[in-house]
Parts: structure tokens; sequence; C-alpha cells
């Protein structure tokens, strides 16, 4: 459970957060929305601890960790898995090693058992046969589906994914999104997506919550962010619909 | 006037601020040097690559530093008869400031400059906040073995460097110069106390632990994509160079 209440963060003058409270549902997919640049992804990078609140407070299961030390965050952590928006796997290393890595680094796990497991993550991603290529070679999907790939390999309770779509052609963004949610579904996780892909979230998504401006400004089911009356959301979610029109000149 | 004074002012705290940054690096690679686990693994990569990987360089390097002091020794000595030093004196000079100093500058434009792209690199595709997020300590896993391969191979680095120094010194002075071998190598071991040279060692530590230390925190710091990270590597390179060379005097005027 994790739950994040009243967050305010700034980056010099630049405010970002202006007061987020939003309550993640266990075993559940959900969705932050909002335009590019509103902080969706600082807004992440506060539930794992990559960025700390200016003001506010994040309870996982009902324990503030605001003022966690490194090593509290390092055994919460392993709980954990994250999607980077670039995948950032290791350069340095091939396919596998880079899903090998959190197991080498954190179970005990003898080195058969750990190769078994990597092909296990590496199949569910389709990537067994990529196994042996370093990041380098990868195109941009693949790259974020071995990110996937490590990402689980700890088999984390919540895994969160920063943009994973973007980037990618339509086609692969719903593959991509397939594979999310299915492995989601697999091992009961709770997911949360940072995406500014109105079409994918609703197809997609358990909850949305839709940022603008550093606040939430509407939450709920697909459904219940379909009939929000909220000017922006409803903005937000027309353009995305109709695409861009020339004598509107503009596309969200 | 303001102006000036503003510049100077944010001058005088940007030193402060990286100078702090960089001390408590150093602290934190420290601390975490003692706590498993203790990756033997990087370690060894990073020691073929700060030392064995520099070999070549340092020789080169070494040599032909030898043989240019045996040269310009030799024409200051000859004006008043005192050819019969010159061992003594390429010897002295080699072991106590050029071996370690040029050993170390080599080794910063080679592996310090590396450490800061690298480490860059990984800073600004997020690949450093993979690892935190995977609850692996980066400063653990990139700065520590980092840090500590170069301690360790800049002073065995600077021993080669001594030797081949001498070496080329004696090639020059010896085989053309017509200094007498004998006296050559005599004079050297009158000269030359062991404290020279283990001045010298102790400085490769230090001059090793610098390099390493600013190399990472330049790249550790990064930002703003392959500009930035450029950037870093300039940066690293002038900043460890020049405290190298301040270093140098530091610790001459004080220890020695």
């Amino acid at each position: 459970m994790v739950e994040l209440i009243d967050i305010h963060k700034s980056f010099g003058e630049h405010v970002v957060l202006r007061g987020i409270s939003l309550k993640i549902p266990t075993g559940k997919l959900t969705f932050i929305m909002g335009r590019s640049g509103t902080g969706k992804s600082v807004l992440l990078k506060h539930i794992i601890g990559l960025l700390k609140p200016d003001r506010g407070r994040i309870l996982i299961d009902g324990q503030d960790v605001t003022s966690f030390s490194d090593r509290e965050w390092q055994k919460l952590r392993k709980r954990f898995g994250f999607l980077f928006q670039e995948g950032a796997l290791f350069d340095s290393m091939t396919v596998a090693e880079n899903v090998a890595f959190p197991l080498w680094e954190h179970s005990r796990l003898s080195k058969r058992e750990i190769e078994e497991k990597v092909a296990e993550k590496l199949s569910v991603v389709g990537l067994l046969e990529a196994r042996d290529k370093y990041p380098s070679e990868l195109s941009g999907g693949m790259k974020k589906r071995a990110a996937l790939a490590r990402a689980l390999a700890l088999e984390p309770e919540i895994i969160l994914f920063d943009e994973p779509t973007t980037g990618l052609d339509p086609i692969l963004q719903v593959s991509i999104m397939k594979l999310i949610r299915d492995t989601q579904r697999r091992y009961g996780l709770t997911g949360v997506v940072v995406s500014h892909d109105v079409p994918i979230a609703m197809g997609a998504a358990d909850y949305i919550a839709i940022l603008h401006e550093g606040r939430v400004v509407a939450e709920g089911t697909p459904d219940e962010i379909r009939r929000s009356e909220h000017p922006f959301v409803k903005e937000f979610l027309k353009s995305a619909f109709e695409g861009c029109h020339p004598e509107e000149g503009q596309n969200v | 006037m303001v102006g000036l004074l503003q510049y100077l002012g944010r001058l005088g705290l940007n030193f402060v601020s990286q100078a702090g940054g960089m001390a408590l690096l150093f602290l934190t690679a420290l601390a975490y040097t003692v706590k498993p686990p203790y990756r033997i693994r990087l370690f060894f990569k990073q020691m073929e690559f700060v030392g064995v990987n520099s070999l070549l360089v340092v020789v080169l390097t070494a040599l032909f530093s030898g043989m240019v002091i045996a040269f310009q020794s030799y024409r200051a000595l000859s004006k008043f008869g005192g050819e019969t030093l010159l061992g003594g004196l390429v010897a002295l000079s080699l072991v106590r400031e050029l071996g370690p100093v040029l050993t170390s500058l080599m080794v910063t434009a080679r592996a310090g400059s590396a450490m800061a792209a690298e480490l860059g690199t990984m800073r600004v595709t997020e690949q450093i906040d993979a690892l935190e997020v995977m609850a692996v300590n980066p400063v653990h896993y990139l700065v520590v073995p980092r840090f500590w391969a170069a301690v360790l191979m800049v002073p065995l680095l600077t021993v080669i460097a001594d030797l081949v120094g001498i070496a080329g010194g004696y090639l020059v002075g010896v085989m053309l110069l017509k200094v007498d071998a004998g006296i050559f190598i005599k004079k050297m071991q009158e000269m030359v106390e062991w404290m020279d040279i283990s001045s010298g060692i102790y400085k490769a530590f230090v001059f090793g632990g610098l390099l390493s230390i600013i190399g990472c925190y330049k790249g550790y710091n990064a930002s703003g994509g392959a500009e930035g990270v450029g950037r870093a590597t300039t940066e690293a390179v002038v900043i460890a160079s020049v405290s190298i060379l301040i270093g140098d005097y530091i610790m001459t005027s004080l220890l020695f």
C-alpha cells in the first residue's frame, strides 16, 4: 500500500509539485497522467526515494518512508521494480547479465538457478534469443523489454513504470502495454505507470490520476475519468482523441 | 565592482562546495570499503584498466623524460666540470619528483578521464539511478573499486617509471655522452637514499587517490547529456592535474 500525502517539491525557483495526495491501490494498475513537464516522473521518483519531498509524507505499508535512512531504503527497494524511460540498462553488460544483476546482488541462488530465472524472465518478455547482445545492439522496444525483465527479476511487489511507451511506434506501444498488463496480472503486482498516452491508459488502467499544475485534479476508474467535469481533464481527453486540427493549431 | 565581487563570491562558493563534495565522496568510499559485499572482480578489472593498460604510456613518458634530463643536466653540470654527478642527479629528480608526478598525470589523462566519462554517461542515462533502485549503493559499486585500484596502481607504475627513467638517463649519459658507467652508477648509489624513493612512492599513493576521487566525483555529478559528460571529463582532467601539481608542492615542502 503506497500513499502520498501533500507532497511538495521545487527545483530551485521552479515549483513542480504543489501538494499531491494520492492513494495507490494495491494489486492494481494505476496510471499517473498529465502533460509533459508536469512532474509525473518526479512524483514516481519520490515513491522509490530517488527524490525527497520538500514537504509532505510518503507512506508505504503505513510506514513513513520520508525520513528513511539509506540502509532502510536499501531494504525497502528490494520490494520494488523500476522501469526507466530509456531503460537504463548497463552498457557494459549483456542483456542476460543485466537481468541477472539484481539476482547476483541480492539473492542467494546458485549460478544455475540464476540462469534459469534469467531465461524465464527473458522468455516472458520475448527476448530469449537476444540474451547475449549488448544494449547498444538493441532497438528501443527491445531495450524496454529487457529493462522490464530486469525490473521483474527480483519478483517485486510494486513496480513503477516511467513512460514505458514513449518513443515507440504504435504497434510496439500496444505490445509493451499488453506485456505490462499481463505481467502485472500474472504476478498480482501493484503497478504505477507514468504516461501521457490517453488511449493506452483508458484501455489498460484500473485507476487513473490526472496531474495538472502540480496537483491531482481528477482520479478514479477510467469510466469516472471519462465523466469528469474538470475543464483540464475534458480538454486533455478531448485533444487526445481528436488529434491535431489545423484551425485550432495546437495539440497536447 | 559589485559584479566582480559577485563573480568572486560565486567562484569561492563553487570551490568550497566542490572540495566538500569530493571530501565527502572520499569518506563515503572509505566507509563502504569495509562493508560487504567485497566486489573483488570489479577491483581487479579496474586495476587492469588503471594499471596494466597505462603501462605503455607511462614507460614511454618515463623513458624520454629520463633521457631529456640526462641531456639537460649534462649541459649544466659540464659547465663546472661536474659530469660525474649525472647519475645521481638523474636518479634523484626521477624518484623524488618526475616519477610520481608524470605517472600520475599520465594516469589522470588515461584513466581519470575515463572514470569521469564512464560515470558521467551512467549518470545522464540513469544507470546510476538504476543501481540505486536495485538497492545497490553506487558509491560502493562504482567508486570504491576505482579508488583503490588507482591508489594501488599509481605507486606501482611510479616504481616502473623510476626504473625506466633511470635506464633512459643511463642510455643517454653513458652511451651517448660517454660518462663512465661505473661512476654513473656509483654516484647514483651514493646520492639516492631510501627516503628519496619512499617519499616519491608516498606521493604516488596520494596522487592516485586524488585523481580517482576527482574523476569519479565529476562523473558522478555530471548533468546535461552528452555535453555535460564532455564538460565533466575535461574538468576532471584539469582539476586533477592541477591538484596533483599543487599537492606535490605541499607534500614536498611539508614532509620531505
